[in-house]
């Protein structure tokens, strides 16, 4: 069982499309009579709408319709409205349109469809509304004392001796922040919606789940979910903000079924500040407890996180902490404040990347305390299996990752004295981290069709947001069947296929992976009762037989031969802890006089099983850096609380990472298989691969200046004035 | 702003309310009823939008289009909307992500900030026009080889840049080609990637 071998690097399957411009994304597909959806927003953050003026709009030219609290069609499965019992704040649920409530800034009060964008944006414009403000809060730190316990995250304590952090010879306590960060894929979100009678709904959705999409929508209109198609094969960046379907999506399709008509909606990007999810504003508190030669005897670490008053978001920001490493005490809490905010959701790295800058930040600054190399501090500190679940991993090549990495960025050659080296006028710094997420695998299905003709069609309901899901699944199916690479298609992104989870959590490959493992591995077992075999590349007769695919099929009466697998993991994941491990160094130039932060290099090694498609998962890890670097430097939602409005809600003022901004970006793989998380021996990559890495870069500053700067992005007022 | 809208929003009443008056003189001295049946089905709207268009002629892709506008649309809401050409894609309408990048007259724009109307007589090439027929252009081959790219949203807009950054001079170092590329942006992080594709295109030095 199993594949042993190392994968070969592989073009992306679906590479031409995408540099020919062919892929067709949720926007793009004609559907004859679409119309066009302009949403309105709110201009305060908290209150009601005390009058909406639709009159003009409705009569400007090739208007069909404008939907407000006042006229918008019911939504069968929002009818149920009332608190949301499990928020500590019991804060009333947002149904979009529902009532005149205004919960946060930029929440929609009102959908306007005409015949044409332009006439849409026109008579969007000609929407006014006065409002009944109210006092809001949107400011975390000022609402500290309303830190609650979230219902689905409870506290986490090891060790007889839980002030050991508060009484050990060397201490360290310090505090953390990490800013809203928006996803911002670069496709604009949005769905394209029409009904075919009342009970047939049809979108083109930009999502990360197109069976939770399905069931969403399904369960919204209260129609059986073999009614609602979902088409998504091409999805433009997610990084998260595609793992709900947003209450705008519902809305639209609402709109859809009242006007009998298509109705398509492209947000703005302002919109895509507001309206679907973000990375909370989290604040961090860690007191750590170490002796004299450096070994960890206490944790204390404690995030408070903003969510929306209607909604109880939870993460895991303190998880890492809880095993990474062997430490007899330690002890977790997560709190959530509620805020007249639209609702927080996963963003790459989610949880980690938030707690990781934190503790790997917090361990750098231990290493210092203590007088040893933080590489040295981290291996004398390792756990060898996890302290959390007293259980052993199912495989962990840290040590490994460790030695390469630093190797590869000649870490030794460095001099580990604060602000001791410089590049011309820039001081220089390197700085390490580890980045760690969970190795997930879920349930998954797939189909295999054989044709006449040799060629082999896998189907599953599954999404790709960019990681090369397809490249990956055609070459499991390559390498389980030794068919040519041409010869197999693998599609996705459609609801009618067989169920799979959605593309969250790095657990596609696993998850997916290992039903197109079963299904080929059941297939072969269907050649072998008709006398067949894959040999060679090609589906030949068996050993002693003579009749060939085609005429095997032809006697059945059959164009093909089909199977079905169900696959997912078994007691294993019960025995193990099963982790993807990421290293990251970073070589940095601070400039004195500006303040100024560039990332000069970059290695990063991945310690996540066998890689199985070694071209993509580069990209990934090269990717999760570039957002890495983007996180550590330039990004942050900015808040005016005194109107509970973001200041920087575009691209131009909000800094996604640029060419500019990224060096060379060196990848290293341990890909040694797992045993035990699935058949490919796969772990997970995409949230690793941002995970810990602004601690690298907070690190090499601190390495380059002496100077520690704990609050996220460092930007050269803070390098300054630290 | 505010004096704007009002004007316009005047202006859009008054231009109804005057076709509206005018079928209504046309019917109470003709037949009325077929003619506020036509207002009722729309008619004058038809008539509106065929006084608010104009009419554009420009070559995409080689190919000569002709179509009638409104002054107001964008050269990529038309590309996207109307001629279907949705390679080139929408990722800001503000000029600052470089989605949404075409050739016009050979030199990058970003479509979402060019009037179509002032492409008139012109030529447009976008991503669907820079293949040679089934043979790819070296850019493309370079971002497929090199893996320039993830979800691929972005990648038209890279490409159509990348092009012109050669073209232009602007791609002598690494270094070099990271400034004239900063206007591209790519969140899934490919930006080392599209570097080595563009380094690769150049020092191959086959015409782009």
């Amino acid at each position: 069982m199993g594949i042993d071998k190392k994968s070969e690097p592989l073009n992306r399957v679906d590479g031409r499309a995408k540099v020919t411009g062919k892929a067709k994304y949720f926007a793009e597909f004609e559907v004859p009579g679409v119309t066009f959806c302009v949403m309105v927003t709110s201009a305060i953050t908290r209150g009601t709408v005390a009058t909406i003026n639709t009159k003009t709009a409705e009569r400007a030219p090739g208007v069909l319709a404008v939907f407000t609290h006042l006229n918008m069609p019911a939504i069968p499965g929002w009818a149920e409205q009332g608190n949301n019992s499990k928020l500590p704040s019991g804060g009333e649920k947002y149904r979009m349109l529902g009532s005149n409530k205004i919960l946060f800034n930029g929440q929609p009060i009102a959908l306007v469809i005409a015949d044409t964008l332009e006439r849409a944006q026109h008579a969007a414009s000609l929407v006014t509304a006065t409002y009944n403000k109210a006092a809001h809060n949107t400011d975390l730190l000022k609402n500290k004392e309303k830190a609650a316990m979230p219902p689905r995250l409870g506290d986490y304590s090891r060790g007889t001796d839980k002030d050991a952090h508060n009484t050990a010879p060397v201490k360290l306590k310090a505090d953390y922040t990490v800013p809203v960060e928006v996803h911002n894929p670069m496709e604009l979100a949005g769905i394209l919606a029409f009904w075919e009678g009342d009970d047939k709904l049809t979108v083109y959705a930009k999502t990360q789940g197109v069976k939770s999409t399905q069931r969403t929508l399904a369960s919204a209109f209260k129609i059986d979910e073999k009614n609602v198609q979902v088409h998504s094969e091409f999805v433009g960046g997610g990084f998260g903000m595609g793992l709900r379907t947003w209450p705008q999506e519902v809305a639209v399709a609402a709109a859809a079924l009242k006007l009998k008509k298509p109705v398509k909606l492209v947000m703005t990007r302002e919109q895509m500040f507001t309206l679907v999810g973000y990375r909370p504003y989290t604040i961090q508190h860690i007191s750590m407890g170490a002796t004299q030669d450096g070994q960890l005897t206490g944790i204390y670490h404690e995030a408070t996180a903003e969510t929306a008053s209607y909604d109880d978001f939870t993460e895991g920001a303190v998880s890492m902490t809880r095993f990474m490493y062997a430490c007899p005490n330690v002890t977790t809490k997560y709190r959530i404040v509620p805020l007249d905010r639209g609702v927080p959701i996963w963003m790459r790295g989610p949880g980690e990347a938030t707690g990781a800058f934190a503790l790997e930040s917090a361990i750098d600054e231990m290493a210092y305390k203590v007088n040893m190399d933080p590489l040295q501090f981290r291996l004398k500190n390792f756990a060898e299996t996890d302290p959390e679940r007293n259980k052993p991993f199912s495989s962990n090549n840290l040590k490994e990752a460790y030695q390469l990495g630093s190797e590869k960025i000649g870490w030794a050659k460095r001099n580990p004295a604060p602000a001791s080296m410089k590049d011309g006028e820039w001081l220089v710094g390197y700085g390490m981290s580890t980045g760690v997420f969970g190795a997930h695998r879920g349930e998954s299905t797939c189909r295999a069709q054989l044709n006449t003709d040799g060629t082999l069609v896998l189907q599953s309901a599954t999404s790709d947001i960019g990681p090369g899901t397809s490249t990956a699944m055609v070459q499991i199916a390559h390498e389980v069947t030794g068919l040519p690479i041409e010869k197999i298609r693998f599609e996705l992104g459609n609801a009618a296929f067989p169920p799979s989870g959605s593309q969250g959590g790095s657990a596609t490959v696993s998850s997916v992976g290992s039903a197109v493992y079963d299904v080929c591995t059941a297939l072969k077992g269907i050649l072998t009762e008709a006398g067949l075999t894959f040999d060679n590349g090609a589906v030949k007769p068996a050993a002693g037989k003579s009749d060939s695919l085609q005429d095997v099929l032809s006697k059945q009466n059959k164009t093909f031969f089909e199977v079905t697998k169900s696959s997912k993991g078994g007691e294993e994941q019960g025995k193990y802890s099963m982790y993807s491990f990421s290293i990251h160094f970073a070589e940095v130039r601070v400039h004195p006089g500006t303040g100024v932060v560039r990332v000069k290099r970059v290695v990063t090694v991945a310690d996540s099983g066998r890689i199985v498609s070694p071209k993509t998962a580069a990209s990934q890890m090269i990717g999760g850096v570039t957002g890495g670097i983007g996180m550590a430097l330039t990004e942050e939602g900015v808040i005016d609380h005194r109107f509970g409005r973001f200041v920087n809600n575009n691209l131009a003022d909000y800094h996604v990472p640029v060419s500019a901004d990224v060096p060379h970006i060196e990848t290293i793989f341990i890909d040694k298989p797992d045993p035990y998380t699935n058949p490919m021996g796969s772990k997970g990559m995409g949230e690793i691969a941002l995970i810990g890495f602004s601690a690298a870069v907070a690190n090499a500053v601190y390495h380059a200046t002496g100077k520690r700067i704990r609050e996220l992005p460092i930007t050269p007022d803070k390098v300054l004035s630290a | 702003m505010d004096d704007q809208l009002k004007n316009e929003e005047h202006t859009g009443t008054s231009r109804r309310s005057f076709l509206k008056k005018s079928s209504l003189i046309t019917a109470l001295a003709l037949t009325p009823d077929p003619v506020l049946k036509a207002a009722e089905k729309g008619v004058d709207e038809q008539i509106a939008s065929a006084i608010e268009t104009m009419p554009l002629n420009v070559m995409i892709n080689g190919v000569k289009q002709s179509v009638r506008i409104e002054p107001r649309v964008t050269l990529l809401d038309l590309l996207r909307e109307r001629l279907h050409l949705t390679g080139t894609k929408k990722g800001c309408d503000h000029g600052q992500c470089g989605a949404c990048t075409v050739h016009v007259d050979g030199e990058r724009v970003n479509s979402c900030l060019t009037l179509a109307l002032t492409t008139e007589g012109r030529e447009v090439t976008t991503i669907e026009g820079l293949a040679d027929g089934d043979n790819l252009h070296p850019m493309q081959e370079a971002f497929l080889e090199h893996d320039g790219f993830q979800c691929g949203y972005c990648t038209p807009g890279q490409i159509m840049s990348a092009v012109c950054c050669i073209r232009e001079g602007h791609a002598s170092t690494p270094e070099e080609v990271r400034e004239y590329m900063s206007g591209n942006i790519c969140r899934c992080g490919a930006y080392s990637n599209i570097v080595d594709a563009i380094m690769d295109v150049k020092q191959g030095g086959k015409k782009v």
